[in-house]
């Protein structure tokens, strides 16, 4: 997994990097497109970029970390309960709610990680899992506070400096804004020394832990930043829905996360952020022209997997160089 | 007292025994080489010094201070560098990262999560400047993959003296290596800070008489004589154990 | 019949029907290290294919012969085109194939069967009661319930006596040392992923009175397969089989008698099981 992820610091040089000649012009676009596009498509791009940071989240861990998780959506799906409850049921506002589910989200992954790291590989992919099913089953029948398998509903999306999230621009540039924070806060992350650390220890453990790095603790604090992300994005999406399920905690939710992931491409932050779009616009376009959208996603899936495991991301890096 | 103090190290795995009540001392500036035939357990012995493996029984001071319990990567920080037998740089990192990332995990700060690695001038000169040492520096923008394995030995040795350590863990570090380029990696290793503490394992009898102050000969996990290179060669046992091996 | 005494038959029942397809699972991880996520998709498709099996010849039996073989084709036909080409690569890129898979496969069963929840009736000769242990219980779920069981014996029976079954042991014991006594380990493998995948679509048919067959019973039946292969020890046949009955009774008994408690109980085995004894509690493979 790790050994074809993109992620090399010497190779990603900015100037050489094709796909970020492209980062502006897609800025602007973004910036543009409430004022261009239908209410509908605008809708379909803002959970088009809260599903960006979630699998931006899940990158940090795995394309950075090596640590491939198969619970991503019990740290979105805390953020999303956090939100709903705090504001449906204990009547707070939705934006306390959301930086409460935040905090849960990352204590959450803080003690759920602490357990996890021990385990590589596989053993780590399923314990993951185990403690996402264990969340999930708890959301499904702690009844009283999460509404069971209904849900809770009725949220009203809230208004910030006079400008009421009802309407579906301003709830847009809400997630945009959310988006490239996160974009920027996980990019300076991987950048950091912290950073080089982590894919260092993905790479190779012993030889970093001979050299004085604390493994664990790397690995943990990547796991909780990683959770963090996970609530920000799942607390938005409560807002965006003004609904929490059982479904934003559910294994198919891991597995879509981790989809994303791999389809746009581990260990590039934008690509991940790229694989959510072209994961929910095929499921949107194709699901209104043929049945068969699951087939599709699950057909480019296997070929991401077996022909192109950089993904997105590393065909249009392959791409940009043979143009230049 | 050693800087590095070992004292009746024991480890088995299953019916098989790698190390047996050994002991050994290192004071600063000394050289201390390790020989002995294929499976010896001369590198479980670098492992359990390092931190990779636990020993059953024994105990391993730096400095006075016992270290049994700590990590590799607590020992690390008590002033322990190692290399490995086989090349464990990062192929893709170019020379200076390699070095840079050895530095930073003394001397950066790999817990601050918002500050660039690519702005640390303090640790990029302290790269730049073992890579010079080291006659490495033309090479500093080159993949470490890209190098010649020669090259790569030296980098890992560089990498390992990123952190400016007081004992240095070298486990076969001209293996593979042509004569000549043994030859440069004598002369570094002679190069290195006169106070340091070494313990390396070594085959060639060459490398192991030029640069040895100290020899310790394990066979089968003990300690068969341990002496000045002189006392070691004279010594019946081990010629018996070497005999028609060349020393 | 005493509430509690049906409650464990009903707890035994479902847990032979977990061997059925954990036995697979299990195998499969032990030697290609895979966790195949596309076992529960092997299940559907079984029970899909053995309902249409059965409305066209309305035969069980004939369900219950014929579902498994096109189901172990299609493994047959996974493992030799896409996973053996990823045997040299990290094992969670073989994981995440076989979850691409499973998107294909329920897309496929919602297309020729429809999203509808259907089920497979009881052979007539089993759909009445019969008085065991002094009450009245399903015939059809005794019948399982004896099915399972020989097919655990057989099964173990080939592990333990026959030339493939030794084969199997020496490539979970150790992959690399088989490959180099010269064991036809390719063949080997597409066979225990084919063997273990018509196991897991025979499990579907005969689960088919008792679970009904629907999309989405892929998941619904691969989490608590993976339970027990974790709880049993992976690539263990003995730890499938115990892990089952353990797993199938605490999930049934848990349910009826802690009903808020029971789906905890077994994420909480199955999380205690990976933390502080990895190999499972009748295990030989360590999940790396």
């Amino acid at each position: 997994m790790s050994a074809s992820s993109p992620t090399t610091w010497a190779g990603r040089a900015r100037s050489a990097d094709p796909v970020a000649y492209l980062q502006y012009p897609a800025l602007a676009v973004l910036l543009a497109w409430p004022f261009l596009f239908s209410t509908y498509n605008t809708g379909l791009l803002t959970e088009i970029l809260i599903f960006a940071i979630a699998a931006m989240s899940l990158d940090l861990l795995m394309g950075y970390g090596g640590l491939v998780s198969f619970g991503q959506a019990a740290f979105f799906g805390l953020g999303a309960y956090t939100t709903v409850i705090l504001s449906v049921s204990f009547g707070m506002s939705p934006w306390t709610g959301w930086a409460a589910g935040v905090v849960v989200s990352a204590a959450a992954a803080a003690v759920i990680g602490f357990l996890c790291i021990r385990l590589k590989g596989v053993g780590f992919f399923m314990l993951t899992l185990a403690f996402a099913q264990l969340l999930f089953s708890a959301a499904l029948k702690w009844r009283s506070l999460t509404g069971g398998s209904d849900g809770i509903g009725g949220m009203q999306r809230p208004a910030l400096a006079g400008f009421r999230l009802d309407d579906p621009a301003t709830m847009y540039f809400v997630a945009l804004g959310a988006f490239l924070l996160s974009l920027v806060l996980l990019r300076l992350v991987v950048g950091s020394q912290y950073g080089h650390a982590l894919v260092g220890i993905r790479d190779n453990e012993v030889r970093m832990r001979a050299l004085g790095y604390r493994a664990n603790a790397v690995k943990l604090i990547a796991f909780t930043v990683s959770g963090l992300f996970a609530g920000f994005s799942g607390g938005l999406y409560a807002i965006f829905n003004g609904f929490v399920s059982p479904d934003a905690m559910a294994f198919g939710l891991s597995g879509t996360i981790l989809l994303m992931v791999v389809l746009g491409g581990a260990g590039s932050l934008v690509g991940p952020a790229i694989g959510a779009a072209v994961f929910l616009l095929v499921k949107q376009i194709a699901s209104s022209y043929t049945e068969h959208w699951l087939s599709i996603v699950g057909i480019i899936f296997v070929a991401c997997v077996m022909f192109f495991r950089s993904g997105i991301y590393g065909l249009l890096l392959r791409l940009g160089r043979r143009g230049s | 007292m050693g800087l590095l103090e070992i004292e009746g190290l024991n480890k088995a795995f299953g019916s098989l025994t790698v190390t047996r009540n050994v002991s050994l001392s290192v004071p600063s500036g000394r050289k201390h080489v390790i020989i002995g035939p294929n499976g010896a357990g001369k590198t479980s012995l670098i492992h359990q010094i390092g931190g990779q493996l636990q020993p059953d029984s024994g105990r391993i001071l730096i400095d006075g201070a016992e270290v049994g319990k700590l990590g590799p990567e607590g020992r690390a920080r008590l002033g322990l560098a190692r290399t490995f037998q086989k090349n464990t740089l990062f192929p893709k990192l170019s020379v200076h990262e390699n070095v840079r990332l050895g530095a930073q995990a003394r001397f950066g700060s790999p817990f601050d999560l918002f500050r660039p690695a690519r702005r640390s001038t303090e640790l990029d000169d302290r790269a730049a400047s073992l890579l010079a040492r080291f006659g490495l520096d033309h090479l500093a923008q080159a993949p470490a993959g890209s190098i010649s394995y020669g090259d790569q030995r030296q980098l890992e040795l560089a990498v390992a003296l990123s952190g400016e350590p007081r004992i240095l863990l070298l486990d076969e570090p001209t293996s593979g290596l042509s004569p000549t380029e043994t030859k440069a990696l004598v002369g570094v290793i002679r190069s290195l800070p006169d106070d340091l503490a070494i313990l390396m394992i070594e085959h060639d009898m060459e490398v192991v008489f030029s640069l040895a102050d100290r020899i310790t000969v394990l066979y089968y996990g003990e300690v068969l004589a341990e002496g000045t290179p002189e006392e070691v060669t004279a010594n019946a046992r081990v010629q018996e154990v070497y005999l028609g091996a060349g020393i | 019949m005493d509430l509690f005494l049906s409650q464990a038959l009903n707890g035994l029942v479902y847990g032979i029907l977990l061997f059925l397809l954990a036995a697979g699972l299990s195998m499969i991880f032990g030697l290609l290290g895979v966790v195949n996520l596309a076992h529960g998709s092997f299940f559907m498709l079984g029970a899909f294919i053995g309902l249409s099996v059965m409305q066209i010849t309305g035969s069980f039996w004939l369900a219950m012969l014929l579902a498994p073989i096109p189901v172990g084709l299609v493994a047959a036909a996974i493992e030799m085109f896409f996973l053996r080409r990823l045997y040299r690569r990290d094992r969670l890129d073989q994981v995440l194939l076989t979850f691409g898979f499973s998107f294909i496969f329920t897309d496929l069963v919602e297309t020729v069967w429809g999203r509808d929840v259907l089920a497979i009736d009881e052979p007539p000769s089993l759909q009445n009661s019969i008085e065991f242990l002094g009450g009245f219980y399903p015939s059809y779920r005794l019948a399982l319930l004896g099915f399972g069981l020989l097919v655990a014996f057989v099964l173990w029976r080939i592990v333990e006596h026959t030339r493939a079954g030794a084969m199997v042991r020496a490539g979970v014991d150790d992959p690399a040392s088989a490959m180099g006594i010269g064991l036809n380990v390719p063949l080997l493998l597409t066979s225990t992923f084919a063997l273990g995948g018509a196991l897991a679509g025979l499990a579907g048919v005969v689960a088919g009175p008792i679970l009904g067959v629907y999309s989405g019973l892929d998941i619904e039946v691969l989490i608590p397969a993976f339970i027990v292969v974790v709880v049993g020890g992976l690539g263990s046949l003995k730890g499938a089989f115990f892990g089952s009955l353990l797993i199938g009774m605490t999930d049934t008994l848990g349910r009826a008698y802690l009903p808020d408690m029971a789906m905890f109980l077994t994420y909480l085995m199955l999380i205690a099981v990976l933390l502080f004894r990895p190999a499972g509690l009748f295990g030989i493979a360590q999940p790396q």
